[in-house]
């Protein structure tokens, strides 16, 4: 579904990955991970066209998209919720979850969209009329979800769902997130505690310094000797 | 003579809000606004009330090819290149002015709406009771385009977070080019209620900027129904200070009421940022 391979980001003097790969396959669920400053957001940003990449290429169900608008590739079937939620702070709930569906082909079946993610997140009604910037930690990423999910993709990106939560809000998430896949969204995610993510996610990309280092099933990476040494500097 | 301000200052935050940029030739607009409705009436016999719409689209076009033209090659450089832009178009526009149109003062003479009437015991110029009314039905337009609009909404999200914007599928670039328009559409209305009782010539933009952006900063940088109780509170200011200390002072007293707010409250009266 999602191809990325030899991609080369600067940022600014500095560049950030260094052909880095990674391919999901429709239907999965798959772990971005890596330690700090390894270039797993600046990976997700180049997916969804907020960062330019100077070499390499990127293909979503077949078609390059390297280089493309990030308002047109939320229409080609993208969606990414960034790090930190990101929602409109001083619009409401409501106004941040309707503008999720602002691209033209999600606009028919708004309404409708609408009420599924209210129902597959109670806070989005239960808070609607609240400026986003009054919701806590865990409400907010709820928000920014449903708000992804508005855009009806087929592929939703998520860059650290779980970050600065309480044990309860990030098993609550975690459901919601089973769910959204199970319901035929390909998920992909950014998580830097490597446990947590393995144990939701089927399959993961290990980053470090930029390059794709080792990739696998969860189990295997779980055992696998790179992965301790990267994360645990053994 | 408020209401006015505030319509000068809301197009000044609405584009300060957007892209953190300030318009430093926004009185220069004004003074185009100006000349466009007093040659509208002098060469086409329109009265300023009727030019109205034709100086705020004419500035909604210099807004948008200003946009295209100028600003959207700096943003990405260095603050001082945003500055030195727009304060070049400023001195471009106003030297402009001069070699075409010339230093003379010039007047629309017999406007439709002239003369005063009693407002419960108080004498009050017609054309500025029309301005003000016209200048608050310009700003409910605006309030009802940002709040009521899926494109203002688009815009407000934009100006909160352009990246987030972006992956809604908002054209960003769009948006700000929109939001110049609109903004100088605010200062095409003002400049076309200003020429009905007011001197055109080519430096009028400055008193009337320098008001326009003490009343932003008095509101708040960036929000702009604060900008209208600011602008509201500017004009009292003016008239009162006029009134008890002496007219040559009022400017003296807005700027020093500018002073002090902003020692004591650096966001603004209202301010978020």
């Amino acid at each position: 579904m999602l191809e990325v391979s030899g991609l080369d980001v600067l940022l600014g003097d500095y560049q950030a990955l260094w052909g880095a790969r990674l391919a999901v396959e429709r239907g999965e669920m798959v772990a971005l991970l890596g330690p700090n400053g390894s270039g797993k957001s600046t990976l997700m940003n180049s997916v969804s066209g907020l960062l330019r990449p100077r070499a390499g290429a990127i293909t979503f169900e077949g078609e390059p998209i390297a280089g493309l608008p990030a308002h047109r590739i939320v229409g080609r079937g993208i969606a990414h919720v960034l790090e930190r939620r990101r929602l409109f702070p001083y619009l409401s709930v409501r106004q941040n979850v309707w503008l999720g569906g602002y691209h033209a082909a999600a606009r028919g079946a708004r309404e409708a969209e609408y009420q599924r993610v209210a129902e597959l997140f109670p806070i989005v009604a239960a808070r609607a009329g609240q400026p986003a910037h009054t919701l806590s930690g865990g409400e907010q990423q709820m928000v920014a979800i449903a708000r992804g999910l508005m855009a009806r993709p087929r592929l939703l990106m998520i860059d650290e769902p779980f970050l600065g939560l309480a044990p309860q809000v990030v098993a609550h998430l975690t459901e919601a997130i089973r769910r959204i896949n199970r319901d035929g969204v390909t998920l992909l995610f950014i998580e830097q505690n490597v446990e947590l993510a393995l144990s939701i996610a089927a399959r993961g990309y290990v980053l470090e310094s930029g390059r794709t280092v080792v990739d696998g099933r969860s189990a295997e990476l779980l055992r696998s000797p790179e992965v301790r040494r990267i994360f645990l500097g053994g | 003579m408020g209401l006015v301000y505030a319509l000068i200052a809301a197009g000044l935050s609405l584009i300060f809000g957007l892209m953190e940029l300030v318009n430093f030739a926004h009185g220069e607009f004004l003074m185009v606004a100006m000349y466009v409705t007093f040659f509208a009436w002098s060469l086409a016999h329109l009265d300023p009330v009727v030019a109205l719409p034709l100086a705020a689209l004419a500035l909604a076009g210099l807004g948008w090819a200003v946009y295209h033209g100028i600003i959207r090659w700096v943003l990405g450089g260095p603050m001082l290149a945003q500055v030195f832009a727009t304060f070049g178009l400023a001195v471009l526009l106003r030297a402009g002015a001069q070699f075409v149109w010339g230093v003379d003062f010039r007047v629309v003479k017999d406007p439709w709406l002239a003369g005063r009437v009693s407002l419960g015991g108080v004498f009050v110029g017609l054309p500025q009771l029309a301005a003000s009314a016209l200048a608050l039905a310009a700003f409910v337009a605006l309030w009802w385009f940002l709040a009521r609009t899926e494109t203002g909404l688009a815009l407000m999200a934009t100006a909160q977070d352009r990246q987030a914007a972006a992956l809604m599928g908002i054209d960003t670039q769009r948006m700000f080019a929109l939001g110049w328009a609109i903004g100088s559409a605010c200062v095409g209305v003002a400049g076309g209620l200003l020429a009905m009782f007011y001197y055109v010539f080519p430096e009028v933009g400055g008193v009337f900027a320098l008001i326009a952006y003490v009343t932003v900063a008095l509101g708040g940088f960036g929000n702009v129904p604060a900008t209208l109780l600011a602008g509201v509170l500017v004009g009292l200011v003016e008239v009162f200070a006029g009134l008890l200390i002496s007219p040559a002072m009022k400017y003296a007293v807005v700027f020093l009421l500018y002073l002090a707010v902003v020692l004591w409250r650096p966001l603004g009266l209202f301010g978020r940022f």
